[in-house]
């Protein structure tokens, strides 16, 4: 166990001992890895001179294509983690029978599905999904970047913060052990005195304000931003559910602030919002974080449905069927996520009049959802559907989140909930939603604009590996899990007694194993692909015939996006363009206004990020001292008027002309 | 599709597309408030829920005095018209008066703290704590949030009037004046709710 | 958006007459309940607590309209949709919250005594 008994604390170092760091092998051997990798990262940055290039063209960049490829990366970088931790914990469930321990402790198993949680919804599924929006938006409605580009760059750095905060928490101390929403009062300063809950708390915290100004930002970018001649009903339907996803964001992201704040002054001032004593109540907490919970479900979804829909439309080589409707469908949606929350509760036992309000709100909100697959289902048909891989993922979307779905409305039924409720049903059914819409929605978005980003496709090959895969390894993986839950085996359970139960766990831990590879064979693509890249170089910046803007541009497109601004007429205004034979601006170059790069956001957020430590720490004079830094750093940045600077039409004049040429080469 | 002009120069702005400066930050700012107002929703939630948890110790009408919930109110009440007039003074390009009317305006804004300051200090000097009971930590939790906002407020205040006082009322100044009008009122509308439901309605 | 419309766009200082009514209003309407509390409050609870949660509505749109500046044609009228759409989630999230939350008490506490709780008459 790597919990010290009595922490004594010092003024330099607070609770941090020497006895922070983890005794067990498990850890000291991923240590070692990491440790190892590490450092050869920095030894091969430090020879081939790289520092620099990173710092000036990507650390300290506005460019929301570069923050938008860092958000990626980050995504598949806590993906990974995230996945090792699921792999352990099917491992150890297929092991731990017949009075087996299996070969993890419970402090260890418990941090592990904690773990887990958290990542894949904070640190993987909340950057792919704000990485795309972030790469898209801009291009799709034809602006040069977002409204407040150095905020872009601050919220890129916050969400980083928050994942380093996370991840440090394996090596120094421990994470929480209270499951991804730190229910109290097991999350309370009683149950868990340790740094666990702390490391959790502020983590989010730092990551929660990135997401929340990165909402703010991209949603005006799209209320401000919007190219001439786009009304809200010409947009995009990518920019339309992004426009949605960051009314979600800024609409919920506040209300998790606030109730872990409350959390946080429950373990450090000693007030008694969600104890058992003194009048606390520990359920307000749970009400107050589904109120977040919910939407934030719907921010993670919405972003993909609008990937599909561009996916669906550009490979069926028509127009979307229903624009209308599927905007209204989204607008639906993102009322009515408000309205559901209680659903992820109903066994707290408010009664039958509250239990079936969200129980039919529930039911309702399935219905917009339900629109939209039959909208992609009619842009299919008639179609001359092209199965690349965009479209293989959507397609398996199709299948996997329908199943999804009516599970999900099988929880809606109140008592069936309180049969399935805190079941492995419940486990297969969400990750059947978010493995099948979050995951596979953002595969075929990177399938689908990678050359857009990069200038070349990925490898086909490759591709369709990791796609049969993870598609199959998911179905195996996870319908075990249904059949488990209905035969009433809770979730996060370490040991079983059941040997009968023992062949399921191994079904699924055999799907785990094919979702690895099906990861692994996505990493061997990227890097072929990149390895060959000049095999497959896509000069036209239009590789599979787009209808909306951003494939207007080269591949990558010029950092100022568009050199002229594009005037748009109707839906998916660059297959007008096509069709009018205008697809390319001409005319006299002009100076281009941009923004300045900056370190500020980096600055600022370290400061943060050690703030946060700190905390965690009770080292209070370093989180006395960081934050002083981080008002006078961020009041100083203010004094900075000189923020923006003219791209040279000499410049844009030249980069134009190169894509030019290169157009004709590829045609 | 069917557009009837289908010359290029119809779907390209050859001429330079001028965005106003800053024009994105008005609404950004005002979307900023309008989730601080959900992280004080939830607070007065909270307060809702918890506002009758006494834990057997003292309830408001042991705890308040509302001759100084008067005074306070007064204060805020103050600070947002002398604002407001340096808002006047803003738009006529006056930069000694703005100025002035944001250090008045910053005195009123003092003033508050202290009389918040004082108040809990009196309440935690009584035992009436954070601590003590979940309706007490509810109400500093929210009465709080909001002193820490208008605390924020005033250094932004000041951040700002030594900003006009050596770049003068230039727009980017007057765009950060703008949104500290909007920052400074809407406190005020959260103070509206706090002082009726919180005080008003607990010594009801 | 044409360069000729800035006058009446996101530069709204509002005028010295907008302030001053909205000052006298909000005097006014913060004056009352003080009032009507501190003087003992009505016979009635429940008319005292409606006339201090009126003026309190009352007050608050007084100040988005003087002191906010808030109008249908601002920034398109997003401003004001976006407050709209706010004020509904705050609803949502209070109402819901208190609904929620009491049943569950009334249901699973019933030990307790329902007239500290919330929505309920007190004492």
């Amino acid at each position: 166990m790597a919990v010290p008994a009595n922490v004594e604390t010092t003024f330099l170092f607070g609770r941090l001992t020497l006895d922070a760091i983890p005794k067990d092998p498990i850890v000291w051997a991923t240590f070692v890895v990491v440790a190892i990798g590490g450092a050869a990262l920095v030894w091969a940055l430090t020879k081939y001179r790289l520092w620099g290039y990173l710092w000036h063209e990507w650390f300290t960049s506005v460019d929301h294509k570069k923050i938008g490829i860092m958000y990626m990366i980050l995504g598949l970088i806590m993906f990974v983690r995230g996945f090792a931790d699921a792999i352990m914990m099917r491992l150890q469930q297929a092991l731990a029978f017949g009075g087996s321990e299996g070969y993890l402790n419970a402090h260890h198993y418990d941090q592990i599905f904690t773990a887990h949680g958290v990542i894949m919804i904070f640190f993987v599924a909340m950057p792919f999904v704000t990485g795309i929006m972030n790469y898209l938006v801009p291009l799709q409605i034809g602006a040069r970047d977002v409204s407040f580009p150095f905020l872009n760059n601050f919220s890129f750095w916050m969400t980083a913060g928050g994942a380093i905060i996370v991840m440090a928490s394996l090596f120094l101390g421990e994470f929480a052990q209270t499951g991804w929403l730190a229910f109290p009062p097991l999350s309370g300063l009683h149950k868990s005195p340790y740094v666990g809950v702390d490391y959790y708390i502020w983590g989010l915290q730092v990551a929660g304000v990135g997401t929340t100004l990165s909402g703010i930002n991209l949603l005006v970018t799209i209320l401000k931003m919007r190219a001439p001649g786009m009304t809200m009903m010409k947009m995009p339907i990518f920019t339309w559910t992004s426009f949605c996803t960051n009314i979600l964001i800024v609409a919920s992201f506040p209300v998790l602030t606030a109730t872990l704040v409350l959390l946080t002054l429950d373990r450090y001032v000693g007030t008694n919002f969600f104890t058992n004593d003194l009048g606390g109540n520990p359920m307000m907490y749970i009400n107050l974080i589904w109120i977040w919970g919910h939407p934030e479900v719907y921010i993670l979804i919405l972003p993909l449905f609008g990937v599909f829909s561009e996916v669906t439309s550009t490979f069926s080589g028509k127009r979307l069927f229903g624009y209308t409707s599927m905007v209204y469908a989204t607008v639906c949606i993102t009322v009515l996520s408000y309205l559901v929350w209680l659903h992820h509760f109903f066994t707290m036992g408010s009664g039958a009049s509250v239990n079936s309000f969200f129980g039919i709100t529930t039911m309702i909100i399935s219905i917009p959802t339900g629109a939209k697959i039959f909208n992609w289902l009619f842009t299919m048909y008639q179609g001359r559907v092209r199965f690349e891989l965009p479209m293989m993922w959507t397609i398996a979307f199709m299948l996997t989140f329908t199943v999804g779905g009516m599970t999900g409305v099988l929880l809606a039924v109140p008592p069936a909930d309180f049969v399935l409720h805190n079941s492995l049903f419940l486990i297969a059914h969400f990750h059947n939603v978010i493995i099948g819409g979050v995951l596979f929605g953002s595969f075929a978005a990177i399938n689908f604009w990678w050359p857009k980003a990069f200038g070349f496709q990925l490898n086909q090959f490759w591709g369709k590996v990791s796609f049969w895969f993870w598609v199959v390894g998911f179905w195996v993986a996870f319908m075990p899990l249904y059949v488990l839950g209905l035969m009433g085996v809770t979730r996060r359970m370490r040991v079983f007694d059941d040997p009968s139960l023992q062949i399921w766990f191994i079904i699924a831990g055999i799907g785990a194993v094919m979702i690895a590879i099906g990861i692994a064979a996505m990493f061997v693509q990227f890097g072929v692909s990149i390895w060959k890249r000049n095999e497959n170089r896509d000069l036209t910046g239009d590789p599979w015939n787009g209808r909306t803007l951003e494939w207007a541009t080269s591949s990558p497109p010029a950092h100022y996006n568009f050199a002229f601004t594009p005037v748009v007429h109707g839906l998916d205004a660059y297959a007008d363009m096509k069709d009018a034979g205008a697809a390319r601006g001409q005319g006299k170059y002009l100076p281009i206004h941009m923004p300045r790069y900056t370190g500020s956001g980096v600055i600022l957020a370290g400061l943060s990020t050690v703030c946060g430590m700190a905390l965690i720490w009770y080292v209070w004079w370093l989180a006395a001292l960081s934050f002083i830094a981080l008002v006078g750093y961020a009041i100083y940045h203010t004094f900075n008027y000189d923020r923006d600077y003219y791209v040279p039409a000499e410049e844009v004049r030249l980069t134009e002309e190169a894509h030019a040429r290169q157009m004709a080469q590829g045609a | 599709m069917s557009t009837p002009s289908t010359q290029p120069a119809a779907y390209w702005e050859v001429e330079p597309h001028h965005h106003e400066d800053g024009a994105s930050t008005n609404i950004g700012f005002w979307v900023y408030l309008m989730s601080d107002c959900l992280m004080f929703a939830v607070l007065f939630a909270t307060f809702g829920v918890l506002h009758g948890s006494y834990a057997a110790g003292p309830g408001p009408k042991e705890l308040f005095d509302l001759e100084l919930v008067a005074l306070n109110t007064a204060f805020l009440l103050f600070s947002s018209i002398t604002y407001g007039f340096a808002m006047l003074c803003m738009a006529r390009d006056d930069q000694r008066g703005t100025l002035r009317w944001l250090g008045i305006t910053l005195v009123f804004g003092l003033l508050f703290l202290a009389v918040e300051l004082y108040e809990f200090h009196h309440l935690i000097h009584l035992g009436a704590g954070p601590q003590r009971s979940a309706f007490l930590s509810s109400f500093f939790a929210l009465v709080g949030t909001h002193g820490l906002h208008v605390a924020f407020g005033s250094i932004w205040l000041v951040t700002l009037m030594v900003q006009v006082n050596r770049k003068g009322l230039i727009p980017a100044n007057k765009r950060r004046l703008s949104c500290l009008s909007l920052f400074w009122h809407f406190l005020d509308v959260i103070w509206i709710g706090v002082f009726t439901l919180v005080y008003l309605m607990g010594m009801i | 958006m044409s360069a000729h419309s800035h006058d009446h766009d996101s530069h709204d200082h509002g005028s010295f007459r907008g302030y001053v009514t909205g000052f006298v209003l909000s005097v006014i309407l913060t004056a009352i309940p003080f009032a009507v509390v501190m003087g003992g409050g009505f016979d009635s609870r429940a008319l005292t607590v409606l006339v201090v949660i009126g003026c309190a509505i009352v007050q608050v749109l007084v100040h988005m309209v003087y002191f906010l500046h808030m109008n249908s044609h601002s920034e398109e009228g997003w401003t004001l949709i976006s407050t709209l759409f706010t004020v509904v989630i705050v609803v949502i999230m209070i109402a819901g919250s208190l609904w929620v939350m009491f049943h569950l008490n009334t249901n699973m506490m019933p030990q307790m005594n329902h007239d500290l709780l919330p929505i309920g008459p007190q004492s």
